[in-house]
């Protein structure tokens, strides 16, 4: 196995939304990031009374396809995720553990009825995948506002982020890294 | 908060339970669940939850049901109700029941946390009021002495008067007010605090003792004076010396003591040396020592020496009201000592301690609270961990002869005790065989028990 974070599009997801995530990961977190094939979209997730995905069971499917040469597989999709008590959520991660799943449905501009912005979108995609891959190394919430892993419950928290850990989240991500190193013996 | 809060998820859904409970645990709080209100109510009663989300409308025990339950357990927790028919009527039934809000499900993924930093806010304010009234409370405290009562505010005017001075000071009141604490709270609020302070129990020794005692001896002064020993004076010099029980002492004592007390100077027994010593006078007495003047068993001057000021400790029963503060106390203190979690008082035992006479005072207060919470093992002291009954209120309906007060006795630790004559004979203080024999000449039987 390798230090290596797998990234899976799920459903009708362009290569230019996965490309940026790999760049983000690898430049902020210092891993190396595979493609995998991409999977169907998730109709067994799709909840008619709410006329959403429920992000639950998406990571169910996910935990089941994770590459053996990859100790992290994350799922992107553009369909609009939620979990049973939340009337949606940006992305959901099994807290230090292999799985998560990001939705890019929430994060384009027009989304909120503002003008198309490819860049801002992609920021908000990159900082989705960030903060979600965070959990999946153990972090949890950051108080301090500016930091990936400050909680984002409205798209304005995420905007006023930046694009990095704060430097606590930074020194613990960097030993959850290290523990899971040595756990998977890389 | 200075810790992260733990919250409590009830929801008889799994899905809404798993996916809340993953959520909250992102932000770094310690959350379990319960998948019923029956279940809520145990774990509440196991251990303290900070925050509990409960859902409204759940099969068996419902959510207001086990919102009152909880509430009844622990007081402090704040209970944010969910529901997913959100209706004034039930809300406003749970806000009334002690909910802190309550919240529709599925949530607005901020509302959840808004909603959990306000009872963080909420509970950080709550623990910041307890601090300004234990700070407030803390005038109700002189060092170890407590009471908030008019007659104890006065005790500490006084304490507050005095200490300064080098004035003696007579300190009275019964057997257990706590006179030698007042005797501690003079010195150590005096310029003296930082030299001794020695205090002799001047009732507990015989008159050739205590004069060995208070001036000491020189070897050989009399029979098995093998060293040389200096007194309590010497030993309180520029310090205090605290003579309790004083209206015990002897004649020959008490000329003794006067002439320390005019001339400030003493010989120790078996020596010629004359000791000069700096020594601040308090005495105690729970005697009548007026009384004692007109019996001549107490010199008049050294009364009015001893008496320059005097301080009168009220009995507990003339100053009720401070036995719910005494009670805290002393809860705090031995659950402290026990290294016991902190244990609240019912009130059904707290209306007895009200009730009680306090032959003993203050003293007997602190006993029965420490044997409470030894012998109690709840959360809370209730009635039954107090040794007296409601018939102890009223001694006028008891036997006067000792015989059968005895018996009287017997039978109602062998009824407090469902006939187990190892308990029983533990509580009484005597062995089984003794307890048998007992049993056997009263003539008590299981079946009138």
């Amino acid at each position: 196995m390798t230090a290596c974070v797998t990234i899976c599009p799920i459903g009708a997801v362009e290569d230019e939304i996965v490309e940026p995530i790999s760049r983000c990961i690898e430049e902020k977190c210092g891993l190396t990031c595979r493609f995998f094939q991409r999977m169907e979209t998730p109709e067994y997730a799709y909840d008619k009374g709410r006329e959403q995905y429920n992000s639950k069971l998406i990571l169910r499917r996910l935990i089941n396809h994770l590459p053996k040469n990859s100790f992290k597989l994350m799922g992107v999709t553009q369909v609009d995720l939620f979990v049973p008590i939340l009337k949606y959520v940006f992305g959901v991660a099994q807290m230090q553990g292999p799985c998560s799943v990001i939705s890019t449905h929430r994060l384009y501009p027009e989304f909120y009825e503002e003008s198309s912005n490819q860049g801002l979108f992609l920021e908000r995609v990159q900082k989705t995948a960030l903060h979600e891959l965070g959990h999946c190394f153990g972090l949890i919430h950051c108080r301090d506002r500016h930091c990936i892993m400050y909680s984002s419950t409205r798209i304005q928290d995420t905007d006023l982020k930046k694009m990095d850990f704060c430097p606590s989240c930074r020194d613990l991500f960097n030993w959850y890294l290290d523990q899971a190193r040595k756990d998977h013996q890389i | 908060m200075s810790k992260k809060p733990r919250i409590l998820i009830v929801d008889d859904e799994a899905a809404m339970r798993e996916s809340l409970k993953d959520w909250l645990m992102e932000d770094g709080y310690e959350v379990n669940s319960a998948e019923s209100g029956e279940a809520a109510v145990k774990m509440a009663a196991e251990r303290n939850w900070d925050i509990v989300l409960l859902d409204l409308k759940m099969p068996g025990m419902d959510g207001i049901e086990t919102l009152e339950r909880i509430k009844e357990i622990n007081p402090d927790a704040e209970v944010l109700m969910m529901t997913a028919y959100a209706t004034v009527d039930t809300a406003v039934q749970a806000m009334k029941d002690g909910a802190f809000d309550y919240l529709v499900k599925p949530f607005d993924p901020d509302e959840v946390e808004i909603q959990i930093k306000k009872i963080v806010e909420h509970k950080d304010l709550v623990v910041q009021n307890i601090l300004l009234r234990k700070k407030l409370e803390e005038k109700y405290h002189y060092d170890e002495i407590i009471g908030k009562s008019d007659a104890m505010q006065e005790v500490f005017e006084l304490i507050d008067r005095v200490a300064p001075t080098d004035s003696t000071v007579l300190i009275t009141g019964e057997s257990g007010t706590g006179k030698e604490l007042v005797a501690q709270a003079i010195h150590g609020n005096s310029a003296r605090c930082y030299m001794p302070f020695i205090a002799v129990s001047c009732g507990a020794l015989p008159d050739t003792l205590l004069e060995s005692e208070l001036f000491g001896y020189e070897r050989g002064a009399f029979s098995g004076a093998e060293h040389r020993k200096r007194g309590r004076f010497e030993m309180a010099d520029k310090g205090t010396l605290f003579l309790d029980e004083i209206g015990d002492i002897s004649l020959k004592t008490q000329v003794d003591l006067l002439r320390i007390l005019q001339q400030k100077e003493f010989l120790r027994l078996g020596s010629e040396e004359i000791i000069k010593v700096d020594v601040r006078i308090l005495a105690a007495t729970n005697r009548d020592l007026k009384a004692a003047i007109r019996e001549k068993r107490f010199r008049e001057d050294l009364f009015y020496r001893l008496n320059v000021i005097s301080i009168h400790v009220p009995p507990l029963r003339k100053r009720k009201e401070d036995i719910p503060l005494l009670v805290t106390a002393f809860i705090q203190k031995y659950c402290l000592e026990m290294n016991k979690e902190e244990v609240k008082i019912a009130s059904s035992a707290l209306k007895l301690l009200m009730d009680y006479d306090w032959p003993g005072n203050v003293r007997e207060l602190e006993n029965i609270i420490e044997r409470a919470l030894v012998i109690g093992q709840g959360q809370k002291i209730e009635a039954d961990d107090l040794p007296f009954s409601r018939r102890d209120m009223a001694p006028a309906e008891l036997p006067r002869s000792l015989k059968k007060m005895e018996r009287v006795h017997i039978r109602r630790i062998l009824k407090e005790t469902n006939w187990n004559i190892s308990k029983a004979a533990r509580e009484l203080d005597i062995d089984r065989q003794t307890l048998y024999n007992k049993i056997d000449k009263y003539g008590i039987t299981k079946e009138e028990i």
